[in-house]
């Protein structure tokens, strides 16, 4: 555990990119299996320890200090495990640190009973360094500016072999990754994933902006307004994956027996219903497709009022075959032929937007936000499917997003790196004639769209226009109003003011403007579309 | 017979003693100042009459070009203010020239201790503990989550540092008056007698000290020399050099910092600094709540700093305690 200790302190104190993957590879190729692969899972997807959780660190620190105390600390701090790291009475003894191994297998063994005297004793075990690495690789969160992708190149590196290898056996393998260990650093044969419903990175787009394309290269289609999926049957089994690599098929039961043929499918999944481009367009709303999300377990009840289906984008695989070296063309017109095999029930394809020219699309785009429809996407005729994010591939073009002015009432302290900033705002609008007496009744949240030096001026602001405190947050003056950009607005009973906003951020902040002339709840409902 | 400690009154720009019309650390000009130090948010330019230690004068006459109206006080001295207020300087162990200021009135004692630490430094002399009824004290670092290690810990990180990359140089960000110094004076104890590179900013502060008795060794400005000198070699610049242009000039810096806020992670990596050094002028959480229990006052005012926890501190160990709102006062870079 002290060398895994020092790998991460090493790396939280790091800035360049090259040093971390030369901290990590150095790690990976002198340590030992399977505390390597524990390592890397913690330093890529996380590790997870249903017992571990914040408020366990919380519940065992208020036993050991005052309730007051820890909060104003873990305030200040912006961390929980740091601020348990910093805050645990060294032990008497001298440190008997444990390995990265012996401390996954205690880890895991412990329930929510015995996690209040089992993670005390291995604590007491470890110096400050060690309580961070292990109280972050315990509840999963590293947060230390290394991202998954960052610490799979890193294993890339250190054994030569090549990242998109590594990506694609990823997520067919469980941490230790023993296997992957075995294969790039032992030269056995690379693992085997033909007959594993495995998922493979996305290709993403880039924002447009102020690219204009020719058509003649690029094919336009709509950018549906639901959350895009990748469908993989494999081995007589279905998985529906997110955008991140989440496995959420069981929020989503109906759709794990509707693909009769092993493939990869991307799409976006949506709810039935004649929002997003009226009857024709066949999608209710974000808004609906949200009731389904993130639930375990789905009542029939929620099957019948809100079906889900798949609009298809893309396939990747079909039947053993990979499409991915493929041009666009080539795999749009085998997507084509594929629909007649897979039921009208649960499938359709997303149908291609066919404008005259490019001022055309940019009318057509225009009446998006009518349609409900969240924008176009441009795709190169030729391009192959590629993980990740290319210049010049896919273009996402969203429509413009929606603008109004409210008032800063509270702000409340930033993490990580923003701890000592207060950084996220919560604004919002008068309920009324502002001059007759309304109130300010909160609508959204912020925590971007302004520059490191706005957010300087911003922190000074609330500071110096405090008029209340509650914990990390601080209630201002209501002197300051921010011209609030998003991207629509729906109704949500989780609000006094009735409406919720999704991807608010702050587009600028009128220092001028005073904030009596700020928009009133009237004008922000008669924006939803829903 | 007018209230008890009713001659004392802490308002928003300062303490002000009443029957002498004097005010402690004032946030602006006033006509007769007692300053505990030189630091920016406690000694100000501009007053009538600025009443310190013949060092903090020195330290306000370069900083602030203030020495109209200056009225010397040794440590230990005791001068007669009007109104029948004495003020005694007791050393506050913080910085060159820092005091405590004990004012007495009617049989009645006040301490204010500006800034205050209970490590040695071989910079000032050592904080001392000095019985009174009311103890007005800061609390820069006031949680219980701020220990200070060892200095002899951190100035052994960086010397392994400095050893592991002869052909780089460690650039330590260290407040101008007093860490500079001090980091300074601790590598020289710790046994590092190479030359110390300065940041252009710091070498009038640093002559101060030497003319004050304090030895600094060989101190050279890293404009007089190439990267090339530098090489292997420690600098020292002000945290606000850290990230700046100027360290272009120099060997492949390893960005340190020498400050208390290096505890938190977060802190060091908003700094960009790659070598934490935990060194503090200021008392830390067990420093703090010992010089209170040891005072052991009937009462303790709180200045500056965390004073939400150490006003909880003081509620949960029944001593009467209370929080000033003083304005002006902003966390050093200590
Ligand atoms: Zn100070
Ligand atoms: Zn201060």
């Amino acid at each position: 555990m002290e060398e895994f200790a020092a790998l991460i302190d090493a790396l939280v104190y790091t800035r360049s990119r090259n040093e971390k993957l030369r901290l990590i590879a150095e790690y990976l190729r002198a340590t030992p299996d399977p505390d390597r692969g524990w390592a890397l899972a913690a330093l890529s997807d996380g590790l997870d320890f249903p017992a571990v959780k914040s408020s366990a660190i919380r519940n065992l620190m208020k036993d050991r200090i005052d309730p007051v105390l820890w909060t104003l600390s873990r305030d200040f701090v912006g961390d929980t495990a740091e601020t348990a790291s910093l805050l645990w009475p060294a032990p008497d003894d001298p440190p008997s640190p444990p390995t990265v191994g012996e401390t996954v297998d205690l880890l895991s063994a412990m329930t929510r009973k015995s996690v209040q005297t089992e993670l005390p004793r291995l604590l007491d075990r470890l110096d400050a360094s060690g309580r961070y690495a292990l109280l972050k690789l315990a509840t999963g969160a590293m947060r230390i500016g290394i991202s998954s992708r960052l610490a799979k190149t890193a294993f890339a590196q250190a054994f030569g072999v090549s990242v998109e290898e590594v990506e694609e056996y990823w997520h067919g393998l469980q941490p230790p990754y023993a296997e992957l260990f075995a294969w790039a650093a032992g030269g056995e044969a690379p693992p085997d994933i033909e007959n594993l419903p495995t998922f493979r990175p996305f290709m993403l787009a880039h924002p447009l902006e102020d690219t204009v394309v020719d058509l003649a290269d690029y094919a336009a289609e709509w950018k549906w307004d639901g959350i895009r999926v990748q469908l993989v049957r494999a081995g007589d089994e279905t998985r529906i994956y997110s955008r991140s690599g989440d496995d959420i098929s069981a929020t989503f039961p109906e759709l794990l027996d509707v693909l009769p043929f092993p493939a990869v499918l991307d799409g976006e999944l949506l709810v039935r219903g004649s929002v997003q481009g009226g009857e024709e367009g066949g999608a209710a709303s974000f808004n609906a497709l949200q009731q389904r999300l993130g639930r375990k377990t789905v009542s029939k009840k929620m099957l019948a009022e809100y079906p889900a289906f798949v609009r298809l984008y893309d396939v990747l695989l079909t039947e053993g075959e990979d499409l991915r070296e493929l041009p666009w063309t080539g795999r749009r017109a085998r997507l084509e032929a594929l629909m007649k095999r897979l039921p009208q029930s649960h499938f359709d394809i997303s149908q291609l937007v066919q404008p005259r020219d490019f001022d055309h699309l940019a009318e057509i785009r225009g009446g998006s936000r009518d349609e409900a429809i969240e924008g176009l996407m441009l795709k190169r005729r030729d391009s192959p499917y590629i993980a990740g994010r290319r210049v010049g591939y896919w273009y996402k073009w969203k429509r413009d997003p929606l603008l109004v002015d409210c008032v800063l009432m509270y702000a409340q302290r930033g993490s990580g790196k923003r701890s000592s900033f207060y950084s996220d705002y919560t604004f919002g609008c008068w309920d009324g004639d502002p001059d007759a007496g309304a109130d300010l009744l909160p609508v959204g949240k912020a925590y971007s769209g302004f520059t490191d030096e706005e957010l300087k001026k911003l922190d000074r602001h609330v500071r110096q226009n405090t008029v209340n405190r509650f914990g990390p947050v601080r209630e201002t003056d209501k002197s300051l109003v921010f011209e609030v950009a998003f991207d629509s607005v729906h109704e949500s009973k989780r609000h006094k003011s009735g409406l919720a906003m999704r991807f608010p951020r702050i587009h600028r902040i009128r220092w001028d403007k005073p904030p009596h002339e700020a928009d009133r709840i009237d004008a922000l409902r008669a924006l939803i579309r829903d | 017979m007018s209230a008890p400690f009713s001659w004392i009154r802490p308002e928003p720009h300062g303490i002000h003693i009443v029957p002498a019309d004097c005010w402690v650390d004032p946030a602006r000009a006033v006509d007769k100042a007692l300053v505990t130090h030189g630091h920016a948010d406690h000694a100000r330019g501009g007053h009538g009459q600025t009443v310190a230690t013949p060092e903090t004068l020195a330290i306000m006459k370069l900083r602030y070009a203030t020495s109209d109206g200056a009225t010397p006080v040794h440590y230990g001295e005791t001068i007669r203010l009007p109104g029948g207020v004495d003020a005694t300087y007791i050393p506050a162990g913080h910085v060159l020239g820092s005091a405590q200021i004990l004012l007495e009135h009617a049989g009645e004692r006040v301490i204010v201790t500006g800034d205050y630490k209970r490590r040695a430094d071989p910079t000032c002399p050592p904080f001392q503990v000095t019985p009174c009824d009311i103890f007005i004290t800061e609390a820069t670092f006031g949680l219980p989550l701020f220990t200070h290690p060892p200095i002899e810990d951190e100035m052994a990180k960086l010397l392994d540092r400095l050893a592991a990359h002869p052909d780089r140089c460690v650039l330590v960000g260290a407040y101008a008056l007093g860490k500079a110094q001090r980091v300074i004076a601790e590598l020289r104890r710790a046994g590092h007698h190479e030359p110390i590179y300065l940041h252009g900013a710091m070498e009038k502060m640093c002559r101060l000290y030497e003319d004050h008795g304090v030895d600094l060794g060989e101190l050279r400005l890293v404009s007089d020399y190439s990267k090339e000198d530098m090489r292997g070699a420690i600098v020292v610049c002000p945290p606000s050099a850290l990230n700046d242009r100027w360290s272009r000039r120099l060997p492949d810096p390893v960005t340190a910092m020498a400050s208390g806020w290096m505890r938190v992670r977060q802190r060091a990596r908003q700094r960009n600094v790659e070598l934490p050094l935990v060194i503090s002028d200021h008392a830390d959480w067990g420093e703090l709540t010992r010089t209170i229990r040891e005072v052991d006052a009937q009462e303790n005012w709180i200045t500056h700093g965390r004073e939400d926890a150490l006003l909880r501190w003081c509620q949960l160990h029944q001593r009467r305690a209370r929080a000033l709102a003083l304005v002006g006062y902003d966390d050093e870079d200590d």
